[in-house]
């Protein structure tokens, strides 16, 4: 970022180094947390972060690969101004590195201003609910876990598991019901590998979606540190154009694990006591720092939704970095093993996966009147299905009475009919309504507990056979 | 003035601070961050600095300000909402916009809006610490009672109805030979308890619409309480509820580094919803306290304190209020992060080693008193914490340490999350060690609370360990009254248990109605068991036409309810299972 060439003063005092830190002799006007060059003696630069101040004695972290010798030859060069991006209408399209460099052969951005990549925390009493569908056309997302416009919803997926596809689906198709407008997107991929960040763009090349795209991109081979400046770049811009440009824009992190591994290592690297694995204690805080961008405010245009990607370690959702995510994000969509194995595409596991924000965009006026009804008759309906598969293993289902059976084949369409569609396919929400419909016409009519009596009789098919299929790849 | 001789995240130390005092608020840097001072050692001064501290430099002033960090307390408190040190949130926003720039001072409260205020003692009157001299309308469901401050008396000199506003003379006292005005405002240290003449065991319960709750694990006023439980099992969903509906005179949110977009979905829907005893917006007995996870993490320790400070402040007047703490989890960590910059020693994982006492200094300003002054009164403050155990893991320290606290226990079950089975307040797990002594409230209702609330707690039992052998045998193998049992706690735990927090009926269930549902659950029970004795397959009951019927009741509105269960009941005196 040309900010960061503008270092305006220096010291050689360097004290003493241990480990990454340099103990620098104090120089007036430095800043706590700002980011200094620091020129080593073989004349190589890495960047640094002021991580304490003293009227005698500052400490840097010195980021990248560095022995001691190196470091007390070494001078400090800080420009006495926190980490800022410039931004300006003309971001859109552009793709940038962690430090916020341009890395698509086009011209620096001419700022209109800079801002500071912390942002800066909204007034809760300053922010609306969010509220308004979002139609991705996967119907384990639309029917049961809603997007909505405003919230931010992590993908909690493990390795090998096709969330990038997901993603991209849910990019290409995303869109407001009923409304035409597009959806401004900004990507920020950490720590992710060529293939993986190329997958991504080239997706979005060939949808034509690149135009209103910003995408900030560190691959797993740049800076550590830029594990950690990347997301609030992206987030910087995301901000930017929904609050400036009124725009609604889509937000997609990936890979947060890589972003909580950096946090961790330079942790260690200060020698922090370190909390859960090894995670600091801070890292609930510091992850809320950049989901809680997300929102609405009232009286703006815009909005910023963000769906950050994790992979679970050992696909454990107790993990710390799937935990503290879910303990900060509005739900989350998990992805399982179990149905990838069973080749269902997309393998949502959906008693996992949860949208908080779900009851405020649904309904009438929103998705369907009957919506909120066939989300819980249909969670009532998988769950019996579900356990009875589980105790079937162990006794049989002969051993099972005839409405059991039912219920085992009901889940059972739920899982191939329901949740898994193609990859190209968009369905509308009342297609996927229509899908549930079609499962429950194989219960017994008084076991629809959950849908009001009403819409049982505009919405449930006469007979089984009346089922519609949406299916088309 | 002092100046910053040292930054490290949110603490800071200055330099030439001679004269301060521990716990003193101070102005910190250029943009006057405000802060508190925590230590002092020689002409240094270790601060917290409740706002973020990136970008201050040493050498930047620091400014005391004379005074401890004390929390505001007159008309204007309730249907406000405030930050973690009692800034006014709405303040700000009219003042500087949707975003929180540093360095901002606000008031707590409005010092220009006039109330009117009808005194209730006269001049001549002698009057006490803690005496009601008069009132103040302060919204449609609140009166504010004035009370003699702690510490002053005297001989009335003046009193007079009037307008006024919080900082005018609305009486003046006169005690040996000096003279004392007294305003509609005064002021108390967040962290000291507020004193009252006597506390008594909580034996009322606290209706909150929630049915389990209220009929299995009672909540008595003035009685303390914790929810803990895994991400998404509905910790805020439960608290969100209690604060909404509780039959309570005045309830106190505090969201303790939680979402902002959780937040504004209660500041919204308070602004909509009504208050079912009187039909007034559910605002008007409601004061917010908003410290997100993306605000300053040292605000999170004060914000608890302050808003128990307003409870016991209310508590005083002689009403009932409800305080719910969310998370007290995020709180905690607040506390292991400032420790690990003050270079403390950590306790286990990495929590201060007073942890437990800070906890319990919180929630033992819970409880039932009579208050301090005339007339005689008295008053409650409940007080309810969630708890976020990392990987839902409860042997975690926060929760056992609020465990070894609270009376009431509401364990969230992650199994039934996943279900969309809510509340997840799981059935077998949870306590209330209040339910021996409200079930006198109960028995004015009816008195055979005690009998059916134990024979649904047992049948639900039953059907655990049945459970067992169910997954290996299957259901079809138990036998008859076994497979009654199974169908008795699936109707207790889908027909009574389960209530939705978004269905306008089911939000909300009073007491009676709540103990008909659980009543005409239990007697479906007892006749399907004569039944089965005499022949009847538990397969034919469970497909008569009664069952749905029972399944519906939770739906019927208020106005309907007592001629549809007026008909169920004759029907299934009649001829239940057809
Ligand atoms: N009583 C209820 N009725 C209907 N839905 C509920 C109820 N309680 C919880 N839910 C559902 O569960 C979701 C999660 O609840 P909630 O946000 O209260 O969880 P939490 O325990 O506070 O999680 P976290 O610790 O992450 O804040 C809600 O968004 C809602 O969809
Ligand atoms: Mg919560």
């Amino acid at each position: 970022m040309d900010s960061l060439q503008l270092f305006t003063r220096q010291t050689k005092a360097i004290s003493t180094a241990r480990r990454s830190l340099l103990v620098i002799e104090s120089i007036p006007g430095i800043r706590y947390n700002e980011i200094v060059d620091v020129q080593l003696g073989t004349g190589e630069t890495r960047i640094g972060q002021v991580i304490e101040v003293g009227k005698e004695t500052t400490v840097v972290q010195v980021f990248g690969g560095v022995s001691e010798v190196d470091l007390l030859n070494s001078r400090v060069r800080y420009k006495g101004e926190t980490l800022k991006l410039p931004v300006s209408g003309d971001i859109m399209g552009r793709l940038f590195d962690g430090s916020g460099n341009p890395i698509d052969g086009g011209p620096p951005i001419v700022a209109d201003t800079y801002l500071d990549i912390n942002g800066v925390p909204a007034n809760p009493a300053s922010r609306m609910p969010p509220a308004e569908f979002i139609e991705t056309g996967i119907s384990a997302i639309d029917g049961l876990n809603v997007l909505v416009r405003g919230q931010k919803l992590p993908i909690f997926s493990g390795s090998g598991l096709p969330h990038n596809k997901i993603a991209a689906q849910i990019l290409r198709q995303a869109s407001l019901k009923g409304k035409s407008e597009e959806f401004a997107i900004v990507f920020g991929a950490i720590g992710v590998s060529y293939d993986d960040a190329g997958y991504c763009i080239s997706n979005l090349e060939e949808t034509g979606a690149l135009s209103r795209t910003v995408a900030f991109i560190n691959t797993a081979s740049s800076p550590v540190i830029e594990r950690l400046s990347t997301p609030r770049l992206a987030l910087t811009a995301a901000e930017y154009l929904a609050w400036e440009h009124d725009m609604h824009v889509l937000v997609i992190l990936t890979d947060i694990t890589n972003y909580c591994d950096a946090l961790r290592e330079l942790a260690a690297m200060r020698g922090e006591i370190p909390s859960r694995r090894g995670y600091p204690g801070y890292m609930y805080t510091d992850l809320a720092s950049l989901y809680e961008r997300a929102g609405r405010i009232s009286g703006k245009e815009g909005s910023v939704t963000i769906i950050p990607i994790l992979t679970m370690p050992d696909d454990d959702i107790t993990h710390p970095i799937a935990d503290l995510t879910g303990y900060i994000t509005e739900g989350q969509i998990v992805l399982s093993r179990a149905l990838e194995r069973k080749r269902i595409y997309p393998p949502i596991d959906v008693f996992l996966s949860l949208s908080r924000m779900m009851k405020e965009g649904i309904g009438e006026g929103n998705t369907r009147e009957d919506h909120n009804n066939v989300f819980m008759q249909s969670y009532a309906v998988y769950a019996e299905g579900n356990y009875l598969r589980e105790i079937s293993t162990v006794i049989g289902s002969e051993a099972l009475s005839d409405r059991d059976r039912v219920y085992l084949s009901a889940s059972d369409r739920f899982e191939e009919e329901f949740i898994s569609q193609a990859e190209n396919n968009r369905r509308t929400v009342e297609e996927t309504l229509e899908l549930a419909w079609n499962i429950f016409s194989m219960l017994p009519r008084e076991d629809l507990k959950l849908i009001q009596e009403e819409y049982i009789k505009k919405y449930l098919p006469e007979a089984p056979e009346n089922r519609v299929t949406t299916e088309t790849g | 003035m002092g100046k910053i001789w040292k930054i490290s995240g949110p603490v800071v130390i200055a330099e030439d601070m001679r004269g301060s005092q521990v716990y003193e608020v101070v102005d910190v840097g250029d943009e006057r961050l405000s802060g508190e001072i925590i230590g002092l050692e020689r002409d240094k001064a270790v601060i917290q600095v409740y706002e973020d501290t990136v970008g201050l430099r040493v050498g930047e002033p620091v400014t005391g300000t004379g005074e401890i960090l004390m929390v505001e307390l007159g008309p204007g408190l309730v249907g406000n909402i405030y930050d973690g040190v009692q800034r006014s949130l709405v303040t700000m926003m009219d003042d500087i916009g949707d975003f929180l720039v540093r360095g901002v001072r606000t008031d707590a409260l409005d010092r220009k809006k006039k109330w009117h205020f009808t005194p209730s003692v006269k001049t001549g009157d002698m009057v006490q610490e803690g005496d009601i001299i008069g009132n103040v309308p302060e919204t449609g469901l609140i009166e504010h009672r004035i009370m003699v401050p702690i510490g002053t008396q005297g001989t009335i000199l003046e009193i007079s109805e009037g307008e006024f506003t919080i900082e005018e003379t609305v009486a003046l006292l006169e005690h040996e030979g000096a003279k004392k005005p007294l305003t509609l405002m005064q002021k108390w240290p967040a962290r000291k308890p507020r004193l009252y003449k006597q506390r008594f065991v909580p034996e009322d319960l606290l209706v909150t619409g929630t049915r389990i709750i209220d009929y299995l694990f009672p909540l008595a006023l003035g009685g303390k309480a914790a929810i803990p439980g895994g991400f998404g099992t509905g910790k805020t969903v439960c608290l969100q509820q209690m604060a909404r509906w509780s039959q309570t005179q005045l309830n106190i949110y505090v969201g303790c580094g939680e979402r902002g977009n959780e937040m504004a979905d209660v500041l919204h829907s308070f602004k909509k919803l009504k208050d079912p005893a009187t039909g007034r917006l559910l605002q008007e007995k409601e004061i917010f306290i908003a410290n997100t996870s993306n605000m300053p993490v040292v605000a999170r320790e004060i914000s608890i304190f302050i808003g128990i400070t307003m409870a016991e402040y209310f508590r005083d007047m002689g009403y009932d209020v409800l305080l719910v703490a969310d998370s007290t989890s995020r709180w905690a960590e607040a506390m292991r992060e400032i420790g690990a910059r003050l270079e403390e020693t950590p306790g286990e994982e990495g929590f201060p080693t007073y942890l437990g006492s800070r906890l319990s200094a919180f929630y033992e300003r819970s409880g039932r008193v009579t208050c301090i002054g005339k007339p005689e009164r008295m008053g409650s403050a409940t007080v309810i914490g969630s708890v976020s155990p990392p990987g839902a893991d409860f042997s975690e320290p926060v929760t056992q340490a609020t465990l070894r606290i609270v009376d009431v226990l509401y364990s969230l079950d992650v199994a039934l999350a996943n279900k969309r089975h809510f509340p997840t307040i799981n059935w077998l797990q949870s306590y209330s060690l209040y339910a021996d002594s409200v079930d006198k409230w109960w028995n004015r209702i009816s008195p055979d609370y005690n009998e059916i609330r134990d024979k649904a707690l047992i049948t639900l039992q039953h059907e655990a360990e049945l459970e067992e052998i169910v997954r290996l045998v299957g259901p079809e193998a138990l036998p008859e009254d076994d497979k009654l049992v199974l169908l008795a706690a699936r109707m207790i735990r889908e027909d009574f248990l389960m209530q939705s927090a978004y269905h306008p009926v089911d939000t909300y269930t009073e007491p009676k109605r709540t103990h008909l549902m659980l009543s005409t659950i239990m007697k479906l029970y007892g006749l399907a068991k004569e039944a089965t004795e005499s022949g009847m397959l538990v397969n034919e009951i469970s497909s008569s036409k009664i069952l749905p019927r029972i399944s519906r009741m939770k739906d019927i509105p208020n106005e309907e309810f007592d001629d549809y269960m007026k008909q169920l009941w004759s029907d299934m005196d009649k001829n239940p299972f057809v």
